[in-house]
């Protein structure tokens, strides 16, 4: 069975100047790939040339078992990966919500109708169907992100790749957030910082380290656990 | 009624009802139209805001009070020095000063209350060319987006003990400040096209598909071009 990304070898450069070489990564189908390492060491970089955004240096990318290098051939793999931006207000377009979400099916030669029956299911799916007809400027952060995560969802990708997904979302929204995705059948590749996130739903993990990219482990193990949180006082 | 009424119908009838005004040639009818506009903003329902809107409106009609007897022939009916002022002057005036509140007014109450938002789909379904109405649909969408960032720079340029003067610091801050902003508006338009990218943008706007029009949405239009053709027969009869 062939990988649904692979990257062999490959050049990450941001505005022509090179942040990651000889990165190898494969992605299987079902993996959750956490992508770790310090502010600025390439790791959005690395997720907008997986999908041809940046174009990369040297060696070779695969999508489902594609080669990609022209941006011909990464715009038919584009709609079965679903990528989510680190900002929503880059994602969400659309002055309302249903028009944004029913963008991606579209696109996807869907009839005005059927997209918007499958932007209203990814929604409703996500608990968020209440939000349909509102103005996209004026959600919050957190309805944002996840407004942007249904419009990924309505196209039914095989792969998700997620930036940052829990920033500047609040705790309610982030509960629906994480539901989602440890739902969500497909692969997926993860930027994060929220270590508790990555924790509880990544599978495998890379690190970025000195412009490598290497493979990590993530293992478990009983420790003592201790610290400060804070109470209300009336609790 | 107003409010409720299909966007399609009332965009329609707001440029029918501006295109009968500004045909008009005499005074009376004029004055006549000005108050059918009033009667029209009443009716809608019109905010505190559309009075000081209408403030800065007037101010440039007082400019063509001050200009115009004075630049145009006709029997004299004030002198102040060596200018002259005609009669003509101020009809004329006077003309164009209730013809343009009356236009304004009548914009205000059909379309004033329209969120730009939802106005894309509108001049979509009213077959506005493509082009300009992304254009329009992509202002309204990212221009608050844009003042927020011009507010958050300009905050933290007073945070940092700014203050503006008329000196050549201030001047390069402003200039900076405004580099900035469109520097950062540049780069968010990049971003967003990638984002319509990943998800196989191909050309298709996904504009929201508006109701079917109503009976009260027909009564509208009716009355509204019934004014329009009513006046300009008493302009031209």
């Amino acid at each position: 069975m062939t990988a649904l990304i692979e990257l062999r070898d490959v050049t990450i450069a941001r505005a022509g100047a090179t942040v990651l070489s000889g990165v190898d990564l494969t992605l299987e189908r079902g993996e959750r790939l956490a992508l770790i390492g310090p502010n600025g060491a390439g790791k959005t970089t690395l997720l907008r040339s997986i999908v041809g955004l940046e174009p990369a240096g040297g060696g070779s990318i695969r999508l489902f078992g594609e080669e990609c290098s022209t941006e011909r051939q990464f715009r038919k793999a584009r709609p079965r990966i679903g990528f989510l931006f680190q900002d929503s207000d880059d994602q969400l377009f659309c002055p309302t919500v249903i028009e944004d979400v029913a963008f991606g099916p579209l696109n996807m030669g869907c009839t005005m109708a059927e997209a918007r029956e499958r932007g209203i299911a990814a929604l409703e799916g996500l608990g968020i169907g209440h939000l349909a007809e509102r103005i996209s400027h004026r959600l919050s952060g957190g309805e944002k992100r996840l407004v942007c995560l249904a419009g990924l969802f309505a196209m039914q990708p095989d792969v998700l790749m997620l930036d940052e997904p829990t920033n500047g979302v609040d705790v309610d929204n982030g509960l629906r957030l994480r539901q989602a995705l440890h739902d969500f059948p497909g692969a997926m590749v993860l930027v994060s910082h929220d270590t508790e996130f990555v924790d509880e739903l990544a599978t495998r993990a890379m690190v970025v380290r000195r412009g490598r990219l290497i493979a990590a482990e993530i293992h478990e193990h009983a420790h003592v656990h201790r610290h400060r949180h804070v109470h209300l006082a009336s609790d | 009624m107003i409010a409720r009424a299909d966007p399609r119908i009332r965009v329609v009838s707001a440029l029918l009802a501006v295109a009968a005004v500004s045909q008009l040639r005499t005074l009376p009818v004029s004055a006549a139209a000005f108050a059918l506009a009033i009667l029209l903003v009443i009716i809608a329902g019109a905010d505190r805001r559309l009075w000081r809107r209408m403030l800065h409106v007037e101010g440039f009609m007082l400019l063509l009070f001050v200009t115009l007897p004075f630049t145009m022939q006709g029997p004299v009916v004030a002198t102040l020095g060596p200018l002259a002022a005609s009669s003509t002057g101020m009809e004329r005036a006077a003309l164009i000063a209730l013809k343009v509140s009356a236009s304004v007014l009548t914009l205000s109450a059909l379309i004033g209350d329209i969120d730009p938002a939802r106005l894309g789909a509108t001049l979509h379904a009213l077959r506005v060319p493509e082009r300009f109405n992304r254009l329009f649909v992509m202002t309204a969408r990212y221009v608050s987006l844009i003042r927020d960032e011009a507010r958050r720079l300009s905050e933290s340029m007073r945070a940092r003990g700014f203050r503006p003067g008329s000196n050549r610091h201030t001047w390069r801050s402003y200039g900076h400040l405004v580099g900035m902003v469109l520097v950062r508006a540049l780069d968010r338009a990049e971003r967003v096209e990638e984002a319509m990218l990943c998800r196989g943008y191909a050309g298709r706007y996904p504009y929201a598909v508006l109701p079917a029009l109503l009976r009260r949405d027909w009564m509208l239009f009716a009355s509204v071009v019934a004014c329009g053709i009513l006046i300009l027969a008493m302009d031209r009869l």
